[in-house]
């Protein structure tokens, strides 16, 4: 096992079985969420993971928190398998991978005080002290860049950022080696987002942790992201180096979610090359056979209907998945740089 | 600003807007005044609790009046909207001014199918039209919001259309009485991007044929690149800065304006490198902070006794491009500043 990967999942599979009209009224059917993922996360790295609603971003990072069991699959932390773990072992896992929530209010108990809600996960692992823990909630307080004095205040009490930042201190409380942060920046006012993105990327450097970072917006994730992987229905479209994707997409899909992303300069409005993807993303009940893409797909041939295009290797390090990708040019450039 | 020599669409004119709580009075819009012309796209920006969504509601008087008190003049076509007749305004909703919201699926009636939902809208102005006859109208306006084989989708209820096309249908009943002045509080933000492209394609080119007139309420200024022609920033309930599109994003005249581009990850950008923040959170509309409600978190405030502190900054012309802006700092500064500052 190479001791340079923090994180990494194989050939994930999470199905929710649905519908009733099945042999006595069970399930028949089931949502494709997440199908046949695989990703590496390198220790101290960012992997920003980027899709649509209803990609099933949300439940792969909950099938490799654990919060899910996957149907089919492995989940590997720091060498360990862990997909099948219950009981104290998944606690130790929890110590050593905590998640960031999207909804800054509805991810915190109201009726706690600040300082229990960050001391919580000293409780849950059995390492409450009653002298230790309140130095060390105090401490993370100011490492998020909240006001120690707090302590005691109550949820309510906050605004929609410094919530976010409680909830940081919490993931951050067991000194976790690897965080999943799942659209954490989503809820919050352009001007409040910056200041979290900031404060991920420094803890980030200061605690060298190895961070996934999912979200829908593709300018915050090539923020912050080293890698990027783009899913599409379920699977992985694209993953590669952060710079070689977003300057030069090679899956038809990454090309057009990247083209459809405003523009923050008045100038180049109505630019050409522009890509309008028509309809909307198929059921994850009963995605396209082949290609998922190709109902959208402006290059969909035969061959995409008939045959899955598998993840391969473009020869850049980046990974495609598509029959008809986009030429790469012969040196990758760096103009955005 | 441009010349206009018509008279305004919109025109609103120092326009407040209070609510009564059990924590005190919030003062939700204080003071704001600007007019919208004929075709123009005018875009307002700010952060939650600025008073964009407020300030739009009470243009077509939304706003629940056994709480909030509106005081100033929102004339449309030369009536006020503030003193006239719930009768009057009922006339002007929909066939006049039409508005969409951000959440298609809370816009439509989960019990009536989408046809019954955009005949409704047309019949209510036009009582003399058979139901037989508004069934066409509706077909030909599903047709030019994009909605693939409207005969059978006619009859279909919003839950078997997915958000994109829910967006539409509420575009299509906004549209249906070909309104001068369609007022947008957040149409694309519940959208997927690839989504809200469409979403905005359409509206742009409905604009055209219909001859519109749009107010677009958004905290995207990716969506204000792509669509605005003028830009009005609000911060705390006023305006703070009032710039054409290109100024807004190559010389802005306003602090908070500085701050909000900065502050915006573009994707162009290469990664690592701080962004730009501006510290601490808007203020609670209950307390204001004295003088110009953005200078606690402003890192240009004069300081401690100045005006800042103890005067409300007025709109003022600012820069030779028609910028206006609400800043104590000296003309100068601002225009070198802004220049600076501005998006690439």
């Amino acid at each position: 096992m190479n001791s340079d990967i923090a994180l990494q999942a194989i050939n994930l599979v999470k199905y929710f079985p649905t519908g009733s009209s099945g042999l006595l009224g069970r399930p028949d059917k089931s949502v494709k969420a997440v199908d046949g993922v695989s990703l590496t996360l390198r220790k101290g790295a960012t992997l920003g993971i980027v899709g649509e609603s209803g990609c099933g971003k949300s439940t792969l990072a909950r099938v490799l928190t654990r919060l899910i069991e996957p149907t089919s699959g492995q989940v590997i932390l720091n060498g360990a398998d862990i997909t099948h773990t219950s009981g104290k072992e998944l606690r130790d896992v929890r110590q050593q991978m905590q998640m960031i929530f999207q909804d800054p209010v509805s991810s915190l108990n109201p009726r706690h005080s600040i300082g229990q809600i960050i001391g919580m996960p000293f409780t849950v692992q059995g390492q409450f002290d009653k002298e230790a823990t309140p130095v060390r909630v105090r401490e993370l307080m100011k490492l998020v860049g909240l006001n120690p004095e707090h302590f005691n205040r109550y949820p309510h009490e906050f605004s929609g950022g410094q919530r976010q930042r409680i909830g940081i201190a919490r993931a951050l409380a067991l000194n976790p080696s690897v965080v999943i942060a799942d659209e954490p920046v989503s809820a919050l006012d352009v001007s409040v987002r910056a200041q979290i993105l900031n404060l991920l990327e420094g803890l980030q450097a200061e605690l060298n942790l190895s961070l996934v970072f999912i979200a829908h917006d593709l300018s915050v994730v090539r923020h912050i992201a080293d890698e990027v992987a783009v899913m599409y229905l379920g699977k992985i479209v694209e993953r590669g180096p952060a710079a070689t994707v977003y300057t030069h997409p090679a899956h038809p899909y990454t090309k057009a979610l990247l083209s459809a992303v405003p523009i923050q300069d008045p100038s180049s409005r109505g630019g050409a090359g522009r890509i309008r993807l028509q309809g909307d993303v198929p059921s994850p009940i009963d995605p396209p056979s082949g290609c998922r893409f190709r109902t959208r797909c402006w290059k969909a041939e035969a061959l995409c209907e008939e045959q899955e295009p598998l993840l391969t290797d473009d020869g850049s390090g980046r990974l495609v998945a598509c029959h008809f990708p986009e030429e790469t040019p012969v040196a990758i450039g760096n103009r955005a740089q | 600003m441009r010349n206009h020599d018509s008279e305004p669409v919109l025109s609103v004119q120092n326009l407040q807007v209070s609510f009564t709580t059990d924590d005190g009075v919030v003062r939700a819009v204080d003071g704001v005044s600007f007019d919208v012309y004929a075709g123009e796209t005018v875009c307002i920006v700010g952060e939650s609790g600025s008073g964009k969504s407020v300030m739009a509601g009470s243009i077509l008087r939304l706003n629940n009046s056994s709480t909030a008190t509106t005081t100033g003049k929102i004339l449309l076509g030369g009536v006020d909207v503030l003193s006239a007749d719930e009768s009057v305004v009922r006339g002007l909703r929909g066939s006049e001014v039409a508005m969409i919201f951000q959440d298609p699926m809370s816009a439509l009636n989960p019990y009536y199918t989408v046809g019954d939902q955009i005949a409704e809208a047309y019949l209510v102005h036009h009582p003399e039209v058979s139901k037989k006859d508004a069934r066409q109208v509706v077909l030909q306006m599903m047709i030019k919001v994009g909605i693939p084989s409207p005969e059978k989708r006619i009859d279909e209820y919003p839950h078997q259309f997915s958000g994109g096309m829910r967006q539409r249908i509420v575009i299509a009943i906004a549209l249906i009485n070909s309104p001068r002045l369609l007022i947008a509080d957040e149409p694309t933000t519940a959208l997927d991007v690839t989504v809200q492209a469409q979403i905005l394609d359409l509206m742009m080119d409905l604009q055209k044929e219909f001859g519109m007139t749009i107010l677009l309420i958004t905290h995207d200024l990716g969506v204000v690149a792509e669509v605005a022609q003028d830009v009005i920033v609000m911060y705390a309930g006023r305006i703070v800065e009032q710039s054409d599109v290109e100024a807004i994003f190559h010389a802005p005249t306003h602090p908070y304006a500085w701050g909000l581009l900065g502050s915006v990850s573009s994707y162009g950008a290469s990664k690592r490198g701080d962004l730009f923040t501006i510290s601490g959170s808007p203020p609670s509309l209950i307390s204001l902070p004295e003088g110009c409600a953005f200078h606690p978190r402003c890192v240009h405030s004069l300081g401690s006794g100045s005006r800042c502190q103890s005067e409300k900054p007025v709109l003022r012309p600012v820069g030779n491009n028609g910028s206006r802006s609400a800043c104590h700092l000296a003309d100068e500064v601002l225009v070198s500043i802004g220049t600076g500052t501005g998006a690439r």
